[in-house]
């Protein structure tokens, strides 16, 4: 039955309605998968098969019964480790949480549970989600499953990863600078960060609030779509949340494709990426152009610009967000102190790994003081600029075509350059500072074997938009 | 060599907890006294990915506090992030607001007891959420949780205060406007109302400010009173012998009535403010300000206004009543029934109030009976010690006193043949007191009413009495 790992969410909806197999078999193949590839890719931190039988069997109930919840009923997947769910560990891939169990589901966990989607397992991320690689995870090791010396991307590798590994359907993660379609281009996958606010934030552990995205990872742009449109919906519990308003994805699937304008843009210039990164973006222009796309190049703020504005206001927000893990009411407390403040930095000192304690002490430096009007306020208003500029731009094209990274997935054990890492974010920062959709599309492999992808970003509530373009992508690739 | 004059420069920071069902960023309940950790949830417990999400009640009675006190009222606010670290903040930072605060620049008037005013300037107020509250058990330190997240305003006023007795006066008008709206209860034993001063002395005539020092959550006007005399001559005192004051937070001891040292304050606390990301800038429209200010009750200036008018009270009295807005509601319901709304405040004020200690004013005796018992007195049905005899029954046991006058035979004897006999026969059994009086000893005369009121069983009205006693001693051949 391993053929069923290559199919698609429709079709598997179309089978289980069928009674082609059940959702506990479908289940089970995907539990073997997971039992053959895990130990050498990784991806995740909990494993939860007995739950995701009892789920699958609970659908196939269900499904007898004719009360089947629709397309996501009986299909396997899993959430990044910094989304919650109920009776089950959180860890964001952090020592400070290894043993912390979640009392409550986050909205998004709990929409695909209530739409009987069957929760698999929780994936490996970089610790509280800083990171590119997924090498800064403190709980496991993720491989890149196309080459098991490469890293992942991150910090959503482990969702990346179990996708494309067959491990997992879809699964979900959080984009707050490419934390989603970085590791989505590294592993070959869709990897879709919408619109900010489209899907709800409540019970994700926050990096950096005003960025921060929950996002989806499918094999396909038409998988991307069916799991979006089951969870979109304004969620009272986050007050950022909104209410999508052409919420039907996989109808704009269908729909004909009008001639775009699209933009390219002139700083992310051919010195800046790697060669066949370089020729899958002209590639991917040549497909639109052949559809009939206008395709011109346009200027944005200088990458350098964005991701400064960026890395200050994440970290600062992140600075804060993560305050919370003091040892005092949940989480590792460090057994070695004699004063509140012992308590304090010994806890934080042995819970957080370095890159989150460089992180939280840049962002805690950037609000301290003079700096808070030099860098923090600052970097607001560069946001702001970029934001209105990319409005303005998005007024006059339908798409902005880039890279997703300007490189394909790096050896592990090299991202230690921070250089290498910075840049990684170059391509990806704009939708995130503007708030606007972007997704990453495969775009075949380079001559290692590696992952290729291009990145579509769109204006405000264009995720049906992004998605058919990248199906045509998809389809004229074969 | 002349003595240098010194005074007092005090502002302070009131923080009143507002009247709302729920906490200002989840659904938890606020009442008092509750089961420790009873009312709590991950948003007010600060749980992993838990996001607050704004009480529109909490910013209504904030800007009604801030019409209330003459504020201009901010369109645009928004909430920040107080960052610090302490076991009762479980997010380690409080949600408050820094730059944009819903109100700003207000006033309110002193009236002194000699008919002057005083405008003392606010400064500023704005919404934020308490913290929980430790207790300390032994080498044990325990949280309790069920305050976090508690609705709070706090009100700055500007440092327009010179000494302890206008302190506690504008604390006493404050908590009468925010009792009149609806806006807090303002139990300070409860601890929803608190109050930090900020205190710094000058010499008499200088325009600039000394070094200040705060007192921290001094929770009576009494002690309010205490600590800023303490601390003005303390300070007077450091200046006089050559010291200086140091920038620093302080308490009240209750016990010794000094201030003591908390904390030397590091060149100004930084709190390394950031915007909340997670709730949305709070926009208030035309509309909104009309709706509210519609719903502010009047206030208590007005309303001491109106009750002189409107019901020809004394100055003194109107003031008192309004002082708390249910007593100057009992006070109306009650001036209904007579139309000696004077006499009533007396009953009131001097009788009523001896059997009704509790803050806020809650009556033993329903307004409709103290009101009826106005108008016997007024009418003189009966006389004034009767009215306070038939109160203190009231105290007790609900009954008609019209009724009981009729019944009992409680009515004032006003018939003057009646009265005539009575005196004439008191008279005739006290010759002494007769001849003291008429040698000269005033005081007899107060003898001779006596027997007179005991003679008629308390019920002789004792204007007529009088009256007729002082003609039968003056003449003559009596």
């Amino acid at each position: 039955m391993s053929d069923l790992l290559n199919r698609t969410i429709l079709a598997h909806h179309s089978a289980l309605e069928a009674r082609e197999y059940s959702a506990v078999e479908l289940t089970q193949v995907y539990l073997d998968q997971i039992a053959m590839r895990e130990s050498e890719v990784g991806a995740f931190l909990t494993l939860d098969a007995e739950g995701a039988l009892r789920a699958a069997e609970e659908s196939d109930r269900r499904r007898l019964a004719g009360k089947a919840r629709g397309m996501l009923d009986g299909i396997p997947f899993s959430l990044k480790d910094n989304i919650a769910v109920k009776d089950m560990r959180l860890t964001c891939a952090s020592r400070l949480l290894r043993d912390y169990v979640s009392p409550y589901d986050a909205t998004v966990a709990l929409r695909l549970k209530q739409a009987g989607a069957v929760l698999l397992g929780k994936n490996n991320m970089d610790e509280f989600a800083m990171g590119s690689s997924t090498e800064y995870s403190a709980l496991g090791v993720t491989r890149n499953p196309w080459d098991p010396s490469c890293v992942p991307g991150g910090s959503s590798g482990g969702s990346a990863a179990a996708v494309a590994a067959k491990e997992s359907v879809f699964s979900l993660g959080s984009d707050t600078g490419g934390s989603v379609r970085q590791p989505a281009a590294f592993c070959g996958v869709y990897g879709l960060k919408p619109t900010y606010g489209v899907l709800s934030r409540y019970g994700v552990v926050a990096m950096a609030s005003s960025l921060d995205c929950v996002g989806v990872l499918t094999e396909t742009a038409q998988d991307c779509a069916a799991v979006l449109e089951c969870l979109v919906g304004k969620d009272l519990c986050d007050a950022t949340s909104v209410e999508h308003p052409q919420p039907d994805f996989l109808k704009a699937m269908r729909a004909p494709l009008r001639a775009l304008r699209v933009a390219t843009v002139s700083s992310i210039s051919e010195e800046l990426v790697d060669a066949d990164v370089w020729q899958a973006l002209q590639s991917a222009a040549e497909i639109l152009r052949d559809a009939g796309a206008v395709i011109e190049t346009v200027e944005l703020p200088v990458p350098k610009q964005a991701l400064a504005a960026y890395s200050v206001l994440a970290a600062a927000e992140a600075s804060s967000n993560l305050a919370r893990y003091d040892g005092v009411h949940y989480g590792m407390r460090s057994e070695d102190y004699t004063s509140l403040a012992e308590l304090y930095a010994n806890t934080r000192g042995k819970g957080f790994g370095d890159e989150v304690k460089r992180r939280i002490l840049f962002g805690t430096d950037m609000l301290l003081g003079e700096n808070r009007a030099r860098f923090y306020v600052r970097a607001q208003h560069i946001r702001e600029r970029i934001r209105c500029e990319m409005k303005e731009l998005l007024s006059k094209y339908d798409l902005i075509l880039t890279p997703t990274s300007p490189t394909v997935a790096f050896a592990r054990g090299s991202s230690a350059s921070q250089e290498r890492l910075a840049c990684a974010d170059m391509c990806t920062v704009y939708a995130s500072l503007a708030g606007v959709p972007a997704v990453s599309v495969p775009f075949g492999k380079n001559e290692n074997g590696l992952p290729l992808a291009v990145q579509l970003t769109g204006r405000a509530f264009s995720e049906g938009l992004l998605l058919r373009t990248a199906k045509l992508l998809e389809e004229a690739l074969g | 060599m002349k003595e240098t004059q010194y005074e007092a420069v005090i502002g302070l920071e009131v923080h009143a907890e507002l009247k709302t069902e729920t906490k200002i960023f989840c659904a938890c309940p606020t009442g008092f006294g509750a089961e420790p950790n009873s009312q709590c949830c991950p948003v007010c417990l600060g749980l992993p990915g838990a996001l607050p999400v704004l009480n529109r009640r909490a910013v209504e009675l904030c800007v009604m506090a801030g019409l209330a006190l003459n504020c201009e009222i901010q369109r645009n606010s928004r909430n920040d992030r107080k960052q610090y670290f302490y076991p009762d903040l479980p997010k380690a930072y409080q949600i408050s607001q820094d730059g944009y605060p819903l109100c700003r620049n207000g006033y309110l008037t002193l009236d002194g007891e000699d008919g002057s005013h005083k405008r003392i300037g606010i400064a500023r107020i704005h919404i934020e959420e308490d913290a929980g509250k430790l207790i300390h058990a032994g080498k044990e330190t325990l949280i309790d949780c069920n305050r976090c997240g508690v609705p709070l305003i706090e009100i700055v006023s500007a440092p327009d205060l010179r000494n302890g007795a206008e302190a506690v006066a504008y604390l006493k008008s404050l908590r009468t406007i925010l009792l009149s709206c609806g806006i807090s209860d303002c139990r300070m034993q409860e601890g929803s109302l608190r109050c930090d001063v900020n205190i710094s002395v000058r010499e008499a005539g200088n325009r600039g400010f000394g070094v200040r020092t705060e007192i921290k959550n001094i929770n009576s006007f009494a002690f309010v009173e205490k600590a800023i005399r303490y601390e003005t001559e303390r300070q007077i005192a450091l200046l006089q012998n050559g010291g200086e004051v140091c920038s620093e937070t302080r308490r009240f001891d209750e016990v010794t009535g000094e201030t003591v040292l908390m904390r030397v304050k590091e060149s100004a606390d930084d709190y390394r403010y950031l915007t909340e990301a997670d709730l949305m800038p709070i926009h208030l429209n035309e509309e909104d300000l009309r709706r509210l200010c519609e719903m502010l009750p009047e206030l208590p200036a007005e309303r001491q206004m109106r009750l002189i008018s409107q019901y020809g009270i004394e100055d003194a009295g109107a003031r008192m009543l309004v002082s708390d807005p249910g007593l100057a509601d009992y006070f109306e319901a009650a001036a209904a029934k007579t139309n000696y709304p004077q006499l009533l405040v007396h009953l009131i004020v001097n009788d009523l109030f001896r059997f009704c200690t509790s803050e806020p004013f809650c009556s033993p005796v329903a307004s409709e009976r103290i009101g009826v018992l106005a108008e016997l007195l007024g009418s003189r049905t009966v006389n004034s010690a009767t009215a306070k005899k038939l109160l203190s029954r009231l105290v007790k046991q609900d009954f008609s006193p019209a009724e009981a006058v009729e019944c009992e035979g409680l009515a004032q004897i006003r018939d003057e043949q009646k009265l005539l006999e009575m005196v004439e026969f008191v008279l005739d059994e006290m010759p002494q007191a007769v001849e003291d009086y008429r040698s000269g000893k005033r005081a007899a005369l107060r003898a001779i009413q006596g027997r007179i009121m005991a003679t008629s069983k308390g019920l002789a009205d004792p204007e007529i009495c009088e009256a007729l006693l002082i003609k039968l001693l003056n003449r003559e051949d009596f």
